[in-house]
């Protein structure tokens, strides 16, 4: 069976849930074999066999975390020079199209980037993408080389399917871009405690209506009522009430979770962008003709500061 | 000294329009009104900032890879400061995918000379954000790439890049590649005095040819990538829509819990 190259992401060895539905989507085109890079690689390996990582191959050398991107490129093309695979996945966030692109152009490979889901068909990996905020689902597939195709979180369940997972280390020549760009500083971004916005089950969001920084306690309640991520719209993000890490849309965070709750927020196509491929929409917004109502599947036509709060007690009242 | 930045700067469907896809499934781009996509007026941004802070000589060219109307784009820049610009157009463009765009722009840049290259974030249409990547890999040069925050200064540029898990600081020698996000600084808006000066300001017009490109390289057929199927999504079904009289929260709750969110 062919198999299928795996672009792991991890944090110290601490794999990030997109790379496991990476797994569930690669079995259905041939059989994982995940890349882990840098400090904790052979880490990952306990759970990506459990998710059905045929092989780990991993080099944890300095240069992944002391350069941009380019040392990762030269390892996911070691990978590809030593399994000749039908297909290479990796996650689609910022960093991760990037490598992916990179590697692309030298192996001579047509890349998809943002794919939502992904099937095997007769002349390859058929790829669905969701383009034009939402509005338009195409089928695309790569025509030339090696398939290189990066998916966004939330595309594909995470199952169990234990398979060998052993780790190989890989060899790898850096070129000579390899050290070009240089990380001479680097801040970890404080943990919330809350879940992950792209991975996040649920995501609260607030936008220009919550009205200050303070304000946002209301949202961040609601959300810990519902074990949910937060989200801003860009307008609460340039107002400075919330972190732009939590930005949901065109130029934030795209976000495909099973419930969004937008707060306050009149629904601009850039925010929808990000949004719109939610399972389940609700809104509440003081504004009956706001656009955002034209995607929920609930909206309350309401002041959120009546609202949300009697909402979040009603969830903990309910939740006993 | 004298530093040449190039900026690229593509033409897109405005995004507030009625964006669909033509019968050979390409962006359509008769139906909907074309701008200079936002996200790269930040691009321009720094470019003309980068410039004011500087001692050197500095150049800076914008170019564009697209169809006639794309002009507007470039002269929109022109008004907002940038010296020069350059127009890559050609029929058999129609249809080229990221990888065919970046060989395009690699080859431009190339013949215009540059020590800069600075992009935007991605695209309003495309949004695949790997252009910039792409042109580092194939120029050669560094990447330094969605910064927030972007300096120049003896042969060096250094940068903040805000990642999912942490914030990095970049540095990198010249030449290289540098892509800007939204949160790099407002751009400016066109003073009367920069229109009015942006119709003098030379548009060059360069073909494939004046790239020794060949048609087979880049278009639909040059494409590496195929669409196969574009369908609208379906509207989503009309939800329920309730006014707050007092008992919206609760009301909300309940339909939460009848989703077995709660
Ligand atoms: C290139 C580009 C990229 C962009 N990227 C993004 C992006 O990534 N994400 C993003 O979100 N936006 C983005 N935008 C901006 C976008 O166009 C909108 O400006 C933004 O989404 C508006 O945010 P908002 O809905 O919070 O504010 P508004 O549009 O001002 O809406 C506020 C809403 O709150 C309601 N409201 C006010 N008070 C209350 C109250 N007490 N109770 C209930 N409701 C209340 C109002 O009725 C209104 O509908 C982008 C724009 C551009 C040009
Ligand atoms: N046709 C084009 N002409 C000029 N610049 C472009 C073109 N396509 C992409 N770019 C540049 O590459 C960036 C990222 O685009 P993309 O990878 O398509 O999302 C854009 O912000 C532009 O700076």
């Amino acid at each position: 069976m062919a198999e299928v190259l795996v672009y792991v992401d991890h944090v110290d060895g601490a794999v990030r849930k997109p790379t496991l539905e990476l797994l569930t989507l690669a079995r259905r085109i041939g059989e994982p074999v995940a890349v882990a890079l840098g400090a904790g690689a052979a880490d990952t390996a306990a759970v990506l066999a459990e998710h059905g990582a045929v092989k780990v191959l991993t080099d944890d050398a300095a240069e992944y975390a002391d350069y941009l991107v380019v040392p990762k490129v030269d390892a996911l093309q070691a990978a590809h020079a030593a399994v000749s695979p039908a297909a290479v996945l990796v996650p689609s966030s910022a960093e991760g199209k990037e490598i992916a692109a990179r590697l692309a152009l030298r192996i001579g490979s047509g890349i998809i980037t943002d794919a939502i889901d992904l099937e095997s068909g007769a002349e390859g990996p058929v790829v669905t993408q969701s383009v034009f905020a939402a509005s338009y689902t195409t089928k695309s597939r790569v025509s030339q080389g090696t398939p290189v195709v990066t998916v966004k979180p939330n595309s594909a369940a995470v199952e169990a399917a234990p398979a060998a997972g052993a780790v190989e280390a890989l060899s790898v020549t850096f070129s000579a871009q390899a050290t070009g760009t240089k990380v001479t500083g680097r801040t970890p971004r404080e943990s919330t405690g809350r879940p992950e916005l792209t991975e996040a089950a649920i995501v609260v969001s607030g936008g220009r209506g919550v009205n200050g920084a303070d304000n946002f306690a209301i949202i961040e309640a609601l959300a810990d009522s519902l074990g949910a991520a937060v989200g801003a719209s860009r307008a609460a993000v340039d107002a400075g009430w919330y972190p732009h890490t939590n930005q949901v849309g065109q130029t934030g965070k795209s976000v495909s979770p099973q419930l969004y709750i937008a707060n306050g927020i009149s629904g601009a196509i850039q925010h929808r962008a990000g949004m719109q491929t939610s399972k389940t929409i609700v809104a509440v917004n003081k504004d009956a003709e706001a656009p955002i109502f034209d995607l929920v599947d609930y909206g309350v036509v309401g002041d959120l500061f009546d609202v949300v709060p009697q909402l979040t007690e009603e969830i903990n009242t309910r939740k006993g | 000294m004298s530093l040449r930045i190039v900026v690229t700067v593509k033409y897109v469907p405005d995004a507030t329009g009625d964006r669909h896809f033509a019968d050979d499934l390409t962006v359509d781009r008769d139906d909907v009104d074309g701008l200079l996509s936002e996200l790269d007026e930040y691009a321009v941004e720094q470019a003309l900032q980068i410039s004011e802070n500087s001692d050197d000589d500095v150049e800076v060219t914008v170019l564009t890879v697209g169809p006639e109307d794309a002009k507007d784009a470039l002269r929109k820049a022109l008004s907002m400061g940038a010296d020069k610009a350059i127009h890559v157009e050609d029929d058999d463009l129609h249809g080229t995918d990221v990888i065919g765009t970046s060989l395009v722009l690699a080859k431009a840049i190339e013949k215009a000379g540059y020590d800069l290259v600075i992009s935007g974030m991605a695209s309003t249409d495309g949004t695949a954000g790997v252009v910039p990547a792409l042109l580092a890999e194939r120029l050669g040069v560094p990447q330094v790439t969605l910064l927030s925050e972007v300096s120049v200064e003896d042969g060096k540029v250094t940068g903040r890049r805000d990642g999912d898990a942490a914030s990095e600081q970049l540095e990198a020698a010249l030449p290289a590649v540098v892509s800007v996000t939204d949160q790099s600084g407002e751009a400016r808006y066109p003073s009367f005095k920069g229109i009015m000066a942006a119709k003098k300001k030379p548009v060059q017009a360069w073909d494939l040819s004046d790239l020794e490109i060949d048609a087979d390289e880049v278009g639909l057929g040059g494409s590496w990538t195929a669409v196969d199927a574009a369908d609208e999504r379906p509207a989503r079904t009309a939800g329920t829509i309730v006014k707050d009289e007092g008992e919206g929260g609760k009301q909300l709750a309940e339909f939460l819990a009848g989703q077995k969110f709660v």
